[in-house]
């Protein structure tokens, strides 16, 4: 192996320039070595204004999502190595907006994140001293991949649709309104209907999987936008069979 | 300067922040609360806690058990009021969270299933299979998406605390995404922001754990705890430090060194059975486990890597059926990022700093010696871990402990009054250093540099054994890193996202942090837990069955005072664990 690699990173900084571009570096190539630790590397020792995000560094906390080699992923779960002899280029998720260097702004994710209800919803509480709610291994197992979502977006950076219409809800998002929707103590899967159904986005979802190729945890969002479609088509039709009571 | 305000205030938006915020804002909805966090919620680091959460459930297991484990587990240095108040809220605390959507594993009959954890002598450990802090944090910050009476500050690092008028205020706080700086006022502040793992080289800890809360509560005049209690855990991966959850030895893991030989068992562990005994062997506590490992290096017994030594978890006889099932993110960790099946392979693991049994002197609702001010969670201590956690307590403890923090705060914010001229005339001072650092293209010394130093002098002189000598060592070279940071050089000087801003300023917290544990651990001339003292190998109940407290002084330097540990029903006895400790029980 040999023992640098040249790593493309992508830079910009609002304050200073019109568009992005990229700098180069060239950095140890380590067996052990993760993009991110190349990253790490560069800011530590050549240049600390190199700007992005990372916290756990074992793939659970979802902050250092970016593009490698034009692919969405998780920088901290990729070696270095599966790019040599190089270059790595390293930019920011794309369709997101970029705040600066490889950071995104992702309040647009918040927000469609929150809308779907992604708590458990109950019509009726039950008291704390009456024990857990029941719930086999198999009702588990019913919501459980969906539950696996770190947030990283990677989805969204994948996903043309998202590309294409910025309104998307989004494959994480109605992944975990499924999450809920699934879960036997959940009572809250209308109330989730009517938010999702409000928007053509999921119909706008022509299944091309791009979401569950590049999730890091196989939660399969593009599992749940299908599961989704049917279910609200299901609901739409019912509706339109059942009488209406005037208004 | 802009000045927001608020009722309250949580510094830290993890586990115990969190239910914190949920607690205060279901008490009382009158009451504005905001969320204050350097990163999104949900990448907080409680996302990374792997095995459990500690909390009797099931029938043959009683409150006074759970409660001797965690006592005699930390050493007698534990408060037993406040281990009785957390054992017994801690059962409703975790079936809080599975109403809120919480995916416990499960028995076959619905019920929420256990699991072995070391040092506990009954099987207690809530679980969500191998990512139980991943899914806790994670029900907690949807839950919390519910109640609009939350504000967040995502992305926001907190730089100092405003204390006047006998009281702390709020704090100032740089807006990441734009470099705006701010005060938020509050009438309660809760310091979560967790623990300190990065001030050493080798750690389970996210590079966010930077002991930002230990020492702004330090520098604001509150005095910290036990600092000199760091736990390693005894199976870290060598070069990432990735944990390798207790609960691949609770589900059968065997520790072997060189010689494919269980090596405990010569540490006065007991004696190896197939099949894993609660608290023996492999289900130790964690101390006692990374001890061993250092003295089986002596021995040279142990593996030689490029990151040091190390020895084997040997996972092959539980089968893959069983690993995916109860450990599928053991098995996920090791091929992302060693390359290393632990079906068919053996696991390289050493000791890695893991978790701070120190922190921020509380009370047992949460309030530090500063009025208004509060903290829950790892950078707290109040103290139920002593001088060692046992593993899976801490989950339960952020739950507790957040709960009581968020209903004293709450408390405490109806009856005071807003800030002083003096506490924002303090902002207006803070904001002007800031912008001195942000502008400063004068300095030499890089931080990573200076980090480097004082994560491989912390290993070196503060690791799993200390003496006399290497404190000292330790002590002088950290004061003079305090000294070369102030020529610390900012490479960027940008509004925008400035991350290497907040790495300095993490810095100099960790230097404040680290030079507080040397303090506390030269003080304690005796080994308790995980304090280990080669020169003072016995503990000594007569001088030392008291907390540390140190406290800052105006000129930096540091005073360390004592405070006697709270003894309820369990005197102070001897720790037992393997073969010893059934016999003792029979008596």
């Amino acid at each position: 192996m040999a023992d640098n690699i040249q790593l493309d990173v992508a830079r910009y900084s609002p304050e200073r320039d019109d568009s992005p571009s990229f700098q180069s570096y060239t950095v140890p190539l380590r067996k052990d070595w993760v993009v991110l630790d190349a990253l790490n590397y560069v800011k530590d020792k050549i240049d600390g204004s190199v700007t992005f995000r990372w916290s756990c560094r074992m793939g659970v906390c979802g902050s250092c999502g970016m593009m490698v080699n034009g692919k969405p992923k998780l920088t901290c779960a990729t070696f270095l190595s599966s790019y040599a002899p190089g270059p790595v280029r390293v930019e920011p998720l794309r369709y997101f907006p970029v705040v600066r260097d490889l950071v995104v702004e992702m309040s647009d994710f918040m927000t469609k994140f929150r809308k779907v209800k992604p708590w458990l919803v109950r019509k009726q509480e039950k008291p704390i001293s009456e024990g857990e709610y029941l719930q086999t291994p198999q009702q588990l197992e019913h919501y459980k991949q969906f539950s696996m979502c770190i947030n990283c977006t990677l989805c969204y950076a994948a996903c043309p649709v998202y590309g294409l219409d910025p309104f998307f809800v989004g494959p994480a998002a109605i992944a975990m309104a499924q999450r809920y929707n699934l879960d036997s103590r959940d009572q809250g899967a209308e109330e989730r209907m009517d938010i999702l159904a409000q928007h053509e986005g999921i119909w706008g979802c022509t299944f091309v999987g791009e979401c569950t190729k590049a999730c890091p945890k196989n939660v399969d969002p593009a599992g749940s936008i299908q599961q989704y479609k049917l279910t609200a088509a299901m609901h739409w039709f019912k509706n339109l069979l059942m009488p209406r009571a005037s208004k | 300067m802009d000045v927001y305000s608020h009722d309250i205030l949580l510094v830290g938006g993890g586990g115990a922040g969190l239910r914190a915020a949920i607690a205060a804002a279901e008490l009382n909805p009158a009451l504005k609360i905001a969320v204050v966090s350097k990163v999104y919620p949900m990448r907080s680091h409680t996302v990374s806690a792997e095995g459990g959460a500690a909390g009797v459930a099931k029938p043959g297991d009683t409150l006074d058990e759970h409660a001797y484990d965690t006592i005699s587990g930390g050493d007698w240095l534990t408060d037993q009021d406040a281990v009785e108040a957390f054992v017994k809220e801690a059962p409703q605390e975790l079936l809080r969270l599975e109403h809120w959507g919480c995916p416990w594993s499960r028995e076959p009959d619905g019920h929420v299933a256990v699991r072995a954890f070391g040092g506990m002598k009954k099987m207690r450990t809530w679980f969500a299979a191998d990512k139980t802090g991943f899914h806790m944090l994670h029900t907690l910050f949807q839950t919390s998406l519910k109640y609009t009476t939350i504000t967040r500050y995502d992305e926001w690092f907190v730089t100092r605390l405003l204390v006047d008028a006998g009281r702390v205020q709020g704090v100032v706080a740089i807006e990441l995404m734009s470099g705006r700086i701010a005060a938020i006022m509050a009438k309660a502040i809760i310091l979560c922001t967790g623990g300190c793992g990065r001030v050493f080289p080798f750690t389970t800890n996210a590079s966010i754990k930077t002991g930002d809360g230990m020492a702004l509560a330090y520098r604001a005049g509150a005095p910290l705890k036990d600092m000199e209690f760091v736990q390693y855990h005894p199976t870290g991966l060598p070069f990432t430090g990735i944990l390798i959850t207790e609960a691949a030895r609770a589900e059968g893991g065997y520790l072997l060194n060189k010689d494919g030989y269980r090596y405990l068992q010569d540490y006065n562990l007991g004696t190896p059975q197939p099949k894993p005994v609660l608290r023996s062997m492999e289900l130790g506590p964690r101390d006692r486990l990374s001890q061993a490992f250092v003295k089986e290096a002596e021995k040279g017994r142990t593996l030689e890597g490029p990151y040091g030594d190390f020895v084997h978890l040997d996972l092959r006889h539980l089968g893959e059926k069983l690993i995916d099932l109860k450990i599928p993110f053991v098995r996920e960790l090791c091929l992302k990022y060693e390359n290393i099946d632990p079906v068919k392979e053996l696991i390289p693991v050493r000791p890695v700093v893991h978790y701070m049994m120190g922190g921020v002197h509380t009370d047992i609702n949460g309030a530090t010696s500063l009025p208004g001010l509060f903290a829950a969670g790892e950078v707290a201590c109040v103290s139920i871990n002593g001088a060692n956690r046992l593993g899976s307590n801490s989950l339960p403890e952020l739950l507790v402990f957040g709960a009581r923090a968020g209903t004293s705060a709450a408390a405490f914010a109806s009856q005071k009054d807003g800030a002083t001229l003096a506490a924002l005339l303090q902002a207006q001072d803070e904001k002007r250093s800031l912008e001195t650092l942000l502008g400063k293209t004068d300095g030499t010394e890089r931080i990573a540099t200076l980090r480097e130093e004082m994560q491989k002098i912390m290993e070196k002189s503060v690791g799993i054994y200390r003496t006399g000598p290497s404190l000292e060592e330790a002590g002088s070279k950290l004061a003079e890193l305090q000294d070369r940071f102030k020529r610390v050089a900012i490479d960027d000087h940008s509004q925008t996202f400035n991350t290497n801003l907040i790495t300095a300023l993490e810095l100099s917290f960790m230097l404040e942090v680290a030079a507080s544990m040397v303090e506390c651990a030269k003080k304690r001339t005796e080994s308790r837990g995980a304090h280990q003292r080669s020169d003072f190998p016995k503990r000594d109940d007569q001088n030392f069955l008291a907390h540390s407290m140190v406290m800052r002084k105006p000129d930096g330097t540091a005073e360390v005072q004592y405070l006697p540990v709270t003894i309820t029903r369990w005197p102070p006895g001897e720790r037992v664990y393997g073969q010893p400790a059934e016999q003792a029980a029979k008596g």
